[in-house]
């Protein structure tokens, strides 16, 4: 699966009520590693069918961001059947987004 | 074995791949992070000649897809210890063991913490270490910069159009920084200077919620309320793992000198990591073609095992 652009309309849908773990990237166009993350994301989703990785700018959604109290970016936030249950910021490899998803 | 192994795969380390290639040598480059280094985080670079406005995220891309190009290997593996064997080098990584005949030390510096208890978990909930990539995120809140500096003062110069305050905490009466930013910041209304003071604890339930800061002349502490602290108290080089490989100067650089050599015949070091006075994109670049050139020159001249 490759990775979802989501958008405030379709987050509870995705992401909230999607049961499973799902990988959501609070990113912007502005931020380099940002951008240095987008493939390693996208090579994960694709290897890892069983998870959901959804994108969300921050400056077209910046509610969503202030709700999930994204205050730096890269910002994964891991969530469980719709529950949070882990964040990282910052550029990651792979292998620490597999270790961070129990993959 | 390969001719040479970079250590870190910033603008120095990549550009010491390109003339390693150049010079038809075997080039591993590993990495911990991204390819890069800490120019990924500038939004605009203006300075790098034949690029006048050019993302660090751009530039970083356009001489990683140079040196790859030109054959140059990459692994993204974070170096663990390097051992100079005499008659090679070992560098351990935390998934392998590479031997090369010349190793080019390339490992850049990181952002200087406070220190403090919970910083490393505030990170992303309160901490920053880079006001332009977070900054945006304090849209009319209050924040805190710490550090007495240019970065520190630029920093509260860039925070003041955002947030609704700042405070600039300093352990000093006056700026190491210049005195027109200083002047600058002095006439906006939102910022407060708080002098001879030091950040002693960070309040937090889920994210920063407010700092304990205590006067250095009186001993007097006083909490503050703030939703983040920006942290601009220098940087330093990224050497513990080589401190007993080869000499580091008294603030931890790799006693280099522009010849890139270290101690350690085979062993060198370029970029930010080294002593030096100018640490700019171009001063890495054109260090890691002296590092590189530096290393084909050994090679050429001394024999190895194969």
């Amino acid at each position: 699966m490759s990775v979802i652009k989501v958008t405030a309309d379709n987050f509870e849908d995705e992401v909230v009520k999607s049961n499973g773990t799902v990988v959501a990237d609070f990113n912007a166009d502005w931020c380099g590693p940002c951008r240095m993350l987008a493939p390693v994301l996208e090579d994960f989703a694709e290897e890892h069918k069983n998870v959901k990785v959804v994108s969300i700018n921050i400056d077209e959604e910046d509610e969503l961001a202030e709700e999930y109290d994204v205050s730096s970016i890269p910002c994964l936030v891991f969530f469980k059947d719709g529950v949070e249950f882990d964040r990282s910021v910052g550029f990651r490899q792979k292998e620490d987004i597999e270790e961070l998803v129990g993959e | 074995m390969y001719d040479i192994i970079i250590v870190g795969a910033g603008i120095s380390g990549m550009t010491a791949a390109i003339y390693g290639r150049r010079a038809s040598k075997s080039v591993l480059v590993l990495e911990g992070a991204s390819y890069g280094g800490q120019i990924v985080n500038t939004a605009s670079v203006e300075n790098y000649p034949a690029a006048p406005n050019i993302s660090g995220f751009d530039l970083a891309t356009e001489i990683y897809n140079q040196a790859k190009a030109l054959g140059a290997e990459f692994k993204f593996e974070k170096v663990l210890e390097v051992k100079d064997l005499d008659t090679e080098k070992s560098v351990v990584t935390k998934k392998n063991t590479y031997s090369g005949k010349t190793v080019i030390l390339a490992t850049g510096s990181e952002n200087r913490k406070l220190g403090l208890e919970n910083e490393n978990t505030l990170i992303g909930t309160g901490i920053s270490y880079c006001a332009t990539c977070d900054g945006a995120f304090y849209k009319n809140k209050t924040v805190a910069v710490v550090g007495g500096g240019n970065t520190a003062l630029e920093d509260a110069l860039y925070l003041s159009d955002i947030a609704e305050k700042v405070y600039i905490i300093h352990r000093r009466d006056t700026f190491r920084g210049e005195e027109s930013t200083v002047e600058i910041l002095r006439q906006k209304e939102n910022v407060v200077f708080v002098y001879n003071s030091v950040v002693k604890k960070l309040n937090a339930q889920k994210r920063l919620e407010s700092i304990e800061i205590e006067n250095t002349a009186d001993g007097h502490t006083e909490t503050v309320n703030i939703n983040g602290l920006f942290v601009a108290v220098g940087r330093i080089p990224v050497n513990s793992a080589f401190s007993g490989l080869v000499e580091l100067d008294g603030s931890g650089y790799v006693a280099a000198s522009e010849n890139c050599r270290t101690n350690v015949p085979g062993i060198f070091a370029a970029g930010d990591n080294r002593t030096k006075e100018i640490r700019q994109l171009v001063t890495a670049a054109a260090d890691g073609a002296v590092a590189a050139t530096q290393a084909v020159n050994f090679i050429n001249n001394y024999r190895y095992f194969s």
